[in-house]
């Protein structure tokens, strides 16, 4: 079992959704309860495969990558076909396998219209694909392509099953997203080009392994084309999270799109962003991240106190969960611009705490939405009088989203805070120390309009309008089981944080530590972190031209063979 | 079970005293029960799943679970307070006896380890006896209290979750777990103070105590995070204080922090100007009240203060010669509290006012070093202030009402047990000897040292302007309390129906609670008292103050009692009880007989010269209505301002969360939607018009016009790109990425 898994888990884990979705494919229109049924049953067997890898990882060394496969692919640009799965990854990959079954569920009499449940469950399994694939793609070119994969279906879900303006908020998801993936696309080739593989260790010079990359591949590169590359990283990734100011697609995108569609956002893609940062940028320009990272700070407590305030202006509640996302974003993103193994820590926490209590959100908004048929807070109110259950789940989750210590939420924003007092050495802790009372007041606000939500839809008395409504009913037993896993998870992870720590804290070290290396790490520690970084790129300079001019020699000689042939 | 944890008790006894012999000066208490303390909290959050998911079931909706659960923890904290003096006691004066501590690692990451454990010592002792005591109280009191409310098992379930949160806060063994009690309580706080959320003030009520006090957990949050980097990367309790007291931190970071717990204790504990949440929180029920708003959560900053009292100590140089941050807002917020007290209509925003100005008190005595003060009126203003408030509560029963003007008066006749436990309560807060609040209030005032005279502080006489706020408002406090007393039990009665006493469930915790408020303030006796043997005086102090030598507790002065001062604060307090008692029992009530007789219409002046509707003609008079306000203009615009509660709350919520809510955050949705967002759509309007103009112009004017001219476009194909060119964006991309995924799908499988 365990070779198996180590030869074939990700790779069936990966594609095992696709599989689902062409047999879904394969099912005649009529007969949806088989659709449901098959898409019910892809997804769990994906959740379960998920828990055998996770069975079989090892967490002592979560540092390293697991279930590791590498087999040549393009070879023509040298990527390679490498997956693996750390500590980072194994969170974000659960969160995915665990959200995705539960969304099948969950639309098993939500569709929205117009219907066509073979087609939307189709597109959720290759969203999975997707998803997973980003998350345990390990070369950039691969990478790539899974992030793109994501882009479709969403694209499709908003356009096709969204509300009123659905075109508008899906092209403009689309399109916004695919101008940050092209100039992320273009570092991506940056790297290829100026990177030395061999000072890595591996034998090629020019390579998209992120593993090599991140290994002390690019020390070597000067720090203006760092900067330049980090830019171009910062602008696809800080799209996807989003970063101020590149949020504007999401509130359109969560306003417009489906209940499904927007918990997968909320819960997954958005986490694409921040994971790229943690797994591809961070680790692979430590120096360029270092150079950025005041700017990332500075834009994440903007985000914090932006996205507050764009909430309290909301009048439609779905809309305010979704500006929050844009301030729970600054959090992890502020945990990420310390770069500390704390911070990131605290940023991988974030991501997954956010995902179960903004996701969880999401449902509640479409299943308030499903019984009053708006959104609009000044018509709704007394949900707790008429659907009790469900306006107590929707108080838990603001205090949950509110960072109430006990809940996940927490967990994710007050150890950001406290990374952030006492950045790396290279940063100014000045700085560092603004953004944390900027963050702190923050968590007003967002006490703030959780709490008037709460109070606009849950408190005082059901309007007269909906008083003997039909439609307004307790949660169903489908709502429950779709919700009670995230509930549960939300408690678990709140009280017992270690769960996710023992596989992140050490693949955080990894990556910052030991990936980039002891030296650069160090560099990351000391005040005069530059100079530190021009010695290390003279020396790698060197080692690296001998490298370079052992291979033009080397190919030089091929060359004259082959001319001599 | 039994036998096995009788043997730890023994064993653990054995071991401190052989520690004490071979250590010779500090040992750490131990004994199963100081060390089991984890228990305590446990047991009602055990109660509070049970009635959260079986309650409704139950016979009596829960609320037996409720008790039980209470009561054995109870039990358990007073057993804990009992090792805990015995370990003292077998220590004796050789040895200091450091707190037992327990540490568990709860979590650790990026080479930090968070803990999670208990610490036992004489302050969490008090407050564990404090808060279940209360707590039982108060459980028992609801099952009449709230019967047949429409959510009496939520309100059971909710109690236990705060009494577990509250335990679970005061049994911190480091900062971090502080913050999560801390933030629990306030839940807590906030579901039952909206526990009637049907109604709008109430969850307004409930909203604005929850992001009052978020506005001081941003205090909380820095100064944890700043402790916790200064003291060397620990959240422990013990090491913060010990490592600021052997002066390893720095004073600047050391300060900040003080400066931003300050700010957290201000939020929790009601100090100005911070306070306006509690009056507004008595919409909860009034049990609610009593435990959570006077008795144990808003005394929650106090404890921080007494927890941390080495980082606040030595940042705010306590010990220094000038007047602290601490000491100051203490001052100011028992004077504020007592001045607004005088002006409600509302019996339990009366004691609102009056817990703020006394818990004004406590923090005030923290700032000027008279640590164990703090702590004893913490501890005595515990029963006396949850008498008043379950008091209230027994008369709002009766009369439905908390409207002091309007529908009380004349009550002492109608409801004897509780017009007894009320004055009784009322005369321990007016510090009247020998009652609890006089003993405990006294020792505040001798800790201030003023004009260098008791001792106290090394600097004598820095403090002796909050000797002098403390004097006023003791005289501001006994007259308050007369006013209250007068208006709600004596006169006639101004309400409808006939009222009538509480049954023995809510009168027997009275009465306990009056007891109390006699007896509690004799633990601590000043020393050199001569009415009884030494060996009774300075007992609180003795056994709940840490020994001198523990390295966690700074080493701090203590003032010596002094008869005149003690006479001086009778005197305040008979001085304000005289005063307010010639007005309402002379004057108000020969008005009240006189206007029964013509049937005058003209009482309540004061509330009619301020704009507030006057209370209905009635035989009993509740003021004057030739009153100072009439006569002087000054009066009447200190009474307005009274009346507006200094337009704190006016500021808060009109133009603060007012402003933020409405103006800031439209504008900066406003910027979004018009500014940032703006800028995508023109981008993409500008794109979307360069496309048409090279399709239009360039494509099918210059290129398509030479393709045309040299006649050999091939129509069909021209046809098929047109199509794909002007359709719409979407599908053009669409297809792009179709192709894209299919072509990834191909290298994949075939590369």
């Amino acid at each position: 079992m365990e070779a198996f898994l180590d030869d074939w888990g990700l790779t069936i884990l990966t594609f095992l959704p696709a599989a689902g979705a062409l047999v879904i494919m394969g099912i005649p229109k009529p007969q949806e309860h088989l659709q449901k049924a098959a898409a019910l049953l892809a997804t769990l067997s994906v959740a379960i495969f998920a828990v055998l890898l996770l069975g079989w990882f090892d967490l002592d060394s979560a540092g390293q990558l697991q279930y590791e496969v590498d087999h040549s692919w393009i070879e023509v640009i040298n990527s390679r076909y490498i997956m693996g799965l750390d500590g980072i990854s194994l969170p974000l990959v659960l969160l995915t396998a665990l959200v995705v079954p539960l969304c099948v569920i969950y639309s098993f009499n939500h569709f929205p219209e117009p219907y066509n449940p073979k087609a939307f469950l189709s597109l959720l399994l290759i969203l999975e694909t997707g998803m997973i694939g980003t998350f345990v793609a390990q070369d950039l070119i691969l990478f790539f392509v899974f992030f793109e994969v994501v882009l479709l279906p969403m694209y499709f879900m908003i356009g096709v099953w969204g509300g009123e303006n659905r075109r508008y908020a899906a092209i403009k998801f689309f399109l916004y997203t695919l101008f940050g993936s092209a100039l992320m696309l273009i570092s991506f080739l940056a790297l290829f080009f100026l990177a030395d593989g061999t000072l890595a260790g591996i034998a090629d010079v020019n390579t998209f392994d992120m593993r090599a990359l991140s290994g002390g591949a690019t020390t070597a590169i000067a720090r203006t084309s760092q900067l330049w590359i980090f830019a171009g990283m910062f602008l696809g990734f800080g799209v996807k999270v989003p970063i101020f100011p590149f949020h504007t697609w999401l509130p359109d995108a969560h306003t417009e799109a489906p209940t499904v569609g927007s918990v997968i956002l909320a819960a997954v893609l958005l986490k694409l962003g921040t994971y790229g940062f943690v797994r591809i940028a961070l680790p692979i320009l430590p120096e360029a991240a270092a150079a950025w990272a005041p700017v990332i700070g500075l834009l994440a407590v903007i985000g914090i106190i932006y996205g507050a305030l764009g909430c309290l202006a909301q009048k439609d509640m779905k809309r305010l969960i979704a500006f929050s996302s844009v301030a729970h974003m600054g959090f992890v993103m502020l945990g990420i611009a310390t770069m500390t193994d704390f911070g990131i820590n605290a940023a991988v926490f974030g991501m997954v705490a956010h995902g179960l209590i903004t996701g969880m959100l999401f449902f509640l908004a479409g299943s308030v939405k499903d019984r009053y048929h708006t959104l609009d807070m000044s018509r709704l109110g007394g949900l707790l009088a008429q659907a009790p259950r469900m306006g107590w789940i929707l108080g838990f989750c603001a205090m949950a989203s509110l960072g109430l210590p006990g809940l996940a939420g927490f967990w994710g924003e007050f150890p950001a805070i406290l990374a952030s007092y006492n950045p790396a050495g290279i940063l100014s802790e000045a700085v560092f120390r603004t953004y944390m009372v900027i963050a702190a007041v923050g968590t007003v606000l967002a006490a703030g309009y959780l709490l008037w939500m709460l109070q606009k839809a849950a408190f005082g008395k059901p309007r007269e309008e909906f008083v003997d409504s039909p439609d307004v009913k307790d949660a169903s037993k489908l709502e429950y089981l779709a919700w009670a896993p995230m509930l549960v998870l939300i408690v678990v992870l709140g009280f017992y944080p270690r769960l996710l720590h023992e596989a992140t804290d050490p693949a955080v070290g990894e990556s910052l530590v030991l990936n980039v290396g002891d030296e650069v790490y160090d560099c990351l520690e000391i005040e005069d972190g530059e100079q530190c970084f021009d010695t290390l790129r003279e020396n790698s300079a060197q080692i690296s031209e001998h490298a370079s001019s052992r291979q033009a020699s080397s190919q030089q000689v091929s060359s004259q063979q082959a001319l001599a042939k | 079970m039994e036998t096995f944890s009788l043997a730890t008790q023994l064993f653990a006894a054995k071991t401190a005293v052989f520690a004490a012999e071979t250590a010779g000066e500090i040992v750490e208490a131990s004994g199963w029960f100081l060390n089991n303390a984890w228990l305590i909290p446990l047991i009602p959050v055990a109660s509070f799943l049970i009635i959260l998911f079986f309650g409704k079931r139950m016979p009596r909706g829960g609320s037996e679970v409720g008790i039980l659960a209470v009561g054995i923890s109870f039990i358990l904290a007073v057993a804990t307070g009992i090792q805990w003096i015995a370990e003292v006691n077998s220590a004796g004066d050789n040895a200091a006896v450091s707190a037992a501590s327990r540490v568990w690692t709860w979590w650790a990451n990026g080479g930090i380890s968070f803990t999670i454990g208990t610490l036992v010592d004489g302050l969490a002792v008090v407050l564990l006896f404090v808060v279940t005591l209360v707590s039982l109280l108060v459980h028992i009191y609801s099952t009449d209290y709230v019967a047949g409310d429409r959510r009496f098992t939520h309100f059971f379930a909710f109690l236990s979750l705060f009494t577990a949160a509250m335990l679970f806060f005061v049994l911190s063994e480091n900062t971090l777990q502080m913050i999560v009690g801390w933030e629990l309580v306030g839940v807590c706080s906030f579901t039952l103070i909206g526990h009637w959320w049907e109604e709008k003030p109430n969850s307004q009520a409930a909203l604005k105590a929850f992001l009052t006090n978020r506005v001081g957990d941003i205090g909380l949050l820095i100064g944890v995070a700043i402790l916790f980097f200064a003291a060397g990367e620990t959240f422990s309790v013990l090491d913060i204080n010990a490592r600021a007291i052997a002066g390893e931190i720095d004073h600047l970071p050391l300060l900040v922090a003080a400066c931003a717990l300050t700010a957290a204790v201000m939020s929790k504990s009601g100090q100005f100007f911070l306070h306006t949440w509690l009056p507004d929180a008595m919409a909860g029920p009034t049990p609610v009240s009593a435990l959570i708003h006077a008795a144990t959560m808003v005394v929650a900053g106090v404890y921080l203060i007494a927890r941390l009292y080495g980082v606040f100590f030595e940042g705010f140089s306590v010990a220094g010669s000038s007047i602290n941050l601490l000491a100051l807002i203490g001052g100011a917020t028992t004077l504020v509290g007592a001045t607004l007290a005088f002006v409600q209509r509302d019996i339990k925003r009366v004691l609102a006012y009056s817990t703020i100005s006394q818990l004004g008190y406590m923090v005030m005595a923290l700032g000027v070093g008279a640590w164990t003060a703090a702590v004893f009126h913490l501890f005595t203003h515990a029963f006396f202030k949850a008498c008043l408030f379950l008091g209230s509560g027994s008369v709002s029963h009766a009369v439905h009402s908390f409207d002091m003007k309007s529908d009380m008066g004349g009550l002492r006749k109608y409801m004897p047990h509780t017009y007894r436990t009320f004055l009784i309560a009322s005369l321990a807060l007016s510090g009247v000897p020998p009652l609890a609040g006089f003993w405990s209030k006294d020792e505040i005032l001798a800790g201030t040292g003023g004009w260098g005279l008791f001792g106290g502080t090394d600097a004598n006489g820095a403090y002796t302007v909050m000797l002098v706020m403390g004097i006023i408002t003791a005289a501001l406090t006994a007259a308050y309390m007369v006013r209250c007393v007068y208006l709600t039990f004596f006169g006639e009665y101004r309400g409808h129906g006939t009222p009538h006493e509480s049954g023995p469930r809510i009168v027997y915790p009275l009465w306990i609670l009056a007891g109390l408020a006699v007896v509690a303030g004799w633990t601590n006796l000043p020393a050199g008292f001569q009415l009884v043997p030494a060996s009774w005086t300075e007992r609180f102090g003795h056994f709940i103050e840490p020994a001198a030598g523990v390295k966690y507790f700074p080493k701090i002065a203590h003032a010596h009692p002094s008869w005149t001062l003690g006479v001086v604060s009778i005197l305040a307090a008979l001085a304000g009880i005289g005063i307010a008692a010639r007005y309402y029992f002379g004057k108000v009530r020969v008005l009240g007989a006189g206007a029964a007789e013509v049937g005058a219409a003209e009482v309540g002046a004061p509330g009619a010269a301020a704009g507030t509707p006057s209370a209905p003609a009635t035989p009993s008079a509740t003021e004057l209505p030739d009153g100072l306000t009439r006569r002087y203009p000054v009066f009447s615009w200190g009474y307005k301002l009274l009346e507006n509660k200094y337009y704190l709350d006016h500021l808060y919520t009109r133009v603060i969360a007012g402003g933020m809510k409405g103006p800031v955050a439209n504008a900066a949705y406003r910027f979004n939607q018009e500014g940032i967002d703006k800028v995508v759509n023109v981008t993409a309007q500008r794109a979307v018009q360069a496309g048409n103009f090279a399709y239009n112009v360039i494509d099918q004017k210059v290129v398509d016009g030479v393709v045309n001219s040299t006649g050999s476009a091939p129509h069909m194909a021209g046809e098929e790109v047109r199509r794909m060119q002007t359709g719409k964006v979407q599908t053009y991309a669409g297809i792009v990425f179709v192709g894209a995924a299919l072509l990834a799908l191909v290298f994949i499988i075939f590369l």
